[in-house]
């Protein structure tokens, strides 16, 4: 098992023709994922990489029958193209780009919710099932069929949780890079909560990063309702406290948000944590008996 | 981007909000042709930081003769205000704003933000404005009262009278009160603001609302849409590393160590900064070359981070996912060749292709020590800081 997506899932690329989708579809095909088109407003009709392209998700949908799209098209142009995607029967929906203005992942993240679609991203590396499936930019060949769940708001320490589980055996189940945008669609939680119910993931990995108090809620809810092991590290012990500008920043995360009250928050519930993005692999091995 | 107060209260005036009289100024004389055009025999000057805490410092002064406005303005252009909201340098004062004084009866808070936990905008108002409002905030969290805006319904009268009501406002204050709220929403929504506050926003004397204070933090994505607010950066604000990093797409923070560090991803960057600390060396700098590094931009990278004179050892921690390390590796071989860089020079590259990006490297005559994993890149990097390799 695994979760998200798996062998079966087809996939359409939004942004499908730009220099970047290509160099990564590419890879994506390679890996095996089942891309069966790509949606380039202006090029419905044409083949890219030997596959259909499609002027909208709703043709590329009803043609295809794909049910994940993997989003590539500038920052400027995501609002749109989330939303349609959202809107022409798309279930889950990748979005790579990075720089979406705040405002607009507002509105595109309560319509996602409302329209029960499974948003990940903006921002991010994107989700991979070990194996059978890659929608996003992570280096394939890292990766291992297995029994590791990774979940990480940071794109290249996601490579670097799975790199280590790799060697050492352990293999992953789905790894989901959730992006480190302020208003993320999917967060540690919705995602812990798939874990949990995947029958295949032993153990979870949980990668965050100073800012936000997501970690702080990710281990209310592992306190509460996650039994399997969970592993975690949280970048930015270091980091310096950046200048700042007024006080409501500080007003609604209520002084919380510094790698030691991740840490704190954390370990109180119960999760093995490492304080070196070196000792991920040997926290979960630790922590397993493995 | 943040802008100055008398850039925020400009975009106040435009839509409609009650803000207090007032001229930017940039010389003593200047300052005061606007004390005088705005009449009265009291002024409130106040120095132009990209900083809060401006009154304790001695940067917002209540003045009463025109000399005084003067002698505030000479004593302040052209020198740095150092609040506890800037770093020891302080950040350098290029205008002075002179307003015309308010009699104050009562000071309130008012702000609004995008809320990461309820993800939505969310509007704060406190009846304990003034400068201790994040004590209050800690301390008695029941005093700020909470406004969160529905992304697709918006807001309405009835939430501004439910913050007026627990403001205490009279009836004519309530008024006032939805003319504010409705224009800070707007304004934070048309313009993409990342932040807004009002503290205070004051109750006069004669019982009406005005802001008296404004900050505006903006979403620097949403610049490319924001031409207008693009063109009131003030750069002198920044710090000129950061801000020329940033010019590259690269993101750089400069720190008290001496290994240089060059990472791909924000989370790597802290990582890797984390691993130093750890192995007992003093990372010299953040520094995130983003997704789309070339060889461009590892050149523009390394200038920066050898531009610190402290820095003894440069670490290049790439993971790459997006960026290719063979490209990288093509930009760190001509940047030390061109640079003639001597210092030791850690590399440790691994995903979409490492394997040529290394043969790179190895085949060059450089002082390049590479390394085949994280921990041990970490190691080498301290070793090297220590002068323990070569």
């Amino acid at each position: 098992m695994s979760i998200l997506i798996n062998k079966d899932t087809k996939v359409i690329c939004q942004g499908f023709t730009g220099g970047q989708a290509t160099q990564h579809c590419i890879q994506c095909v390679d890996y095996g994922t089942q891309l069966v088109g790509g949606v380039t407003p202006g090029k419905g009709g044409q083949t890219h990489l030997s596959l259909p392209v499609f002027n909208s998700v709703k043709e590329s949908v009803d043609k295809t029958g794909a049910s994940a799209s993997l989003i590539f098209v500038p920052a400027k142009f995501c609002k749109a193209s989330i939303l349609e995607a959202a809107e022409s029967g798309i279930s889950l929906i990748i979005c790579i780009t990075e720089g979406i203005p705040t405002i607009d992942m507002l509105e595109v993240k309560a319509r996602c919710d409302s329209l029960g679609v499974r948003l990940i991203g903006p921002n991010c590396p994107g989700i991979i099932t070990p194996g059978e499936c890659k929608m996003g930019i992570m280096p394939g060949n890292i990766h291992l069929p297995g029994k590791v769940g990774v979940i990480s708001r940071s794109g290249t320490l996601t490579y670097e949780a799975v790199k280590q589980t790799t060697d050492l055996g352990f293999g992953q189940t789905s790894c989901v890079g959730i992006g480190g945008d302020p208003i993320p669609g999917s967060s540690f939680i919705d995602i812990l909560e798939l874990f949990q119910n995947d029958s295949k993931t032993e153990a979870i990995v949980m990668v965050g990063e100073i800012g936000g108090t997501a970690e702080e809620a990710a281990a209310e809810y592992i306190k509460s309702d996650v039994t399997k092991p969970v592993v975690s590290y949280i970048a930015g012990v270091t980091a310096p406290a950046g200048k700042r500008m007024g006080h409501a920043g500080a007003i609604i995360s209520g002084g919380k948000g510094t790698a030691d009250d991740k840490f704190k928050a954390l370990e109180a519930a119960g999760v093995h944590t490492v304080k070196s993005p070196a000792e991920i692999g040997k926290g979960v091995a630790e922590v397993t008996g493995w | 981007m943040n802008l100055h107060e008398y850039q925020a209260k400009q975009l106040f005036r435009e839509y409609g909000i009650a803000v207090s009289n007032g001229v930017a100024t940039s010389s003593a004389e200047e300052a005061e042709v606007a004390a005088l055009s705005l009449g009265g025999s009291k002024w409130v000057v106040k120095a132009q930081v990209h900083a809060g805490g401006r009154g304790k410092a001695g940067g917002v002064e209540i003045v009463d003769n025109i000399e005084s406005v003067k002698a505030f303005s000479n004593k302040w252009l052209g020198n740095n205000l150092v609040t506890f909201q800037t770093d020891e340098k302080g950040q350098p004062i290029h205008q002075i704003l002179v307003e015309s004084c308010t009699d104050i009866a009562n000071e309130l808070y008012l702000g609004a933000v995008i809320d990461r936990t309820s993800q939505r905008l969310v509007v704060m108002a406190s009846t304990e404005g003034g400068v201790n409002i994040e004590e209050v905030a800690e301390e008695t969290p029941d005093k700020i009262f909470k406004i969160e805006i529905d992304p697709i319904e918006g807001t309405s009268d009835e939430d501004s009278d439910k913050l007026s009501m627990l403001l205490n406002l009279n009836q004519v204050q309530t008024s006032q009160f939805r003319n504010i709220y409705k224009g800070i929403v707007q304004l934070f929504l048309e313009k993409d603001l990342a932040l807004l506050e009002v503290n205070p926003l004051v109750i006069t004397e004669a019982g009406d609302l005005l802001c008296l204070d404004a900050k505006i933090n903006i979403d620097s994505n949403a610049l490319y849409r924001q031409e207008a607010l693009s063109l009131m950066r003030d750069i002198t604000q920044e710090d000129v590393r950061e801000a020329k990093a940033a010019e590259w797409g690269l993101s750089y923070v400069a720190l008290e160590g001496n290994i240089g560090c060059m990472v791909n991803g924000a989370g790597l960057a802290m990582g890797t900064m984390d691993i130093i600390k750890l192995q007992g060396g003093e990372p010299a700098n953040f520094l995130d070359v983003g997704g789309n590094a070339d060889s461009k931009r590892v050149a523009e990278a390394f200038k920066i981070i050898l531009s610190d004179e402290n820095v003894n050892t440069v670490l290049i921690n790439i993971f790459g996912g997006i960026v290719r390390c063979d490209v990288i590796a093509d930009g760190i071989v001509e940047a030390l060749t061109v640079m003639g860089v001597s210092i030791p020079v850690v590399v440790r590259l691994e995903g979409n292709n490492a394997e040529i990006g290394l043969k790179t490297l190895d085949e060059c005559d450089l002082n390049i020590i590479s390394a085949s994993n994280l921990q041990e890149a970490a190691e080498l990097a301290v070793k090297a800081s220590r002068g323990e390799v070569n």
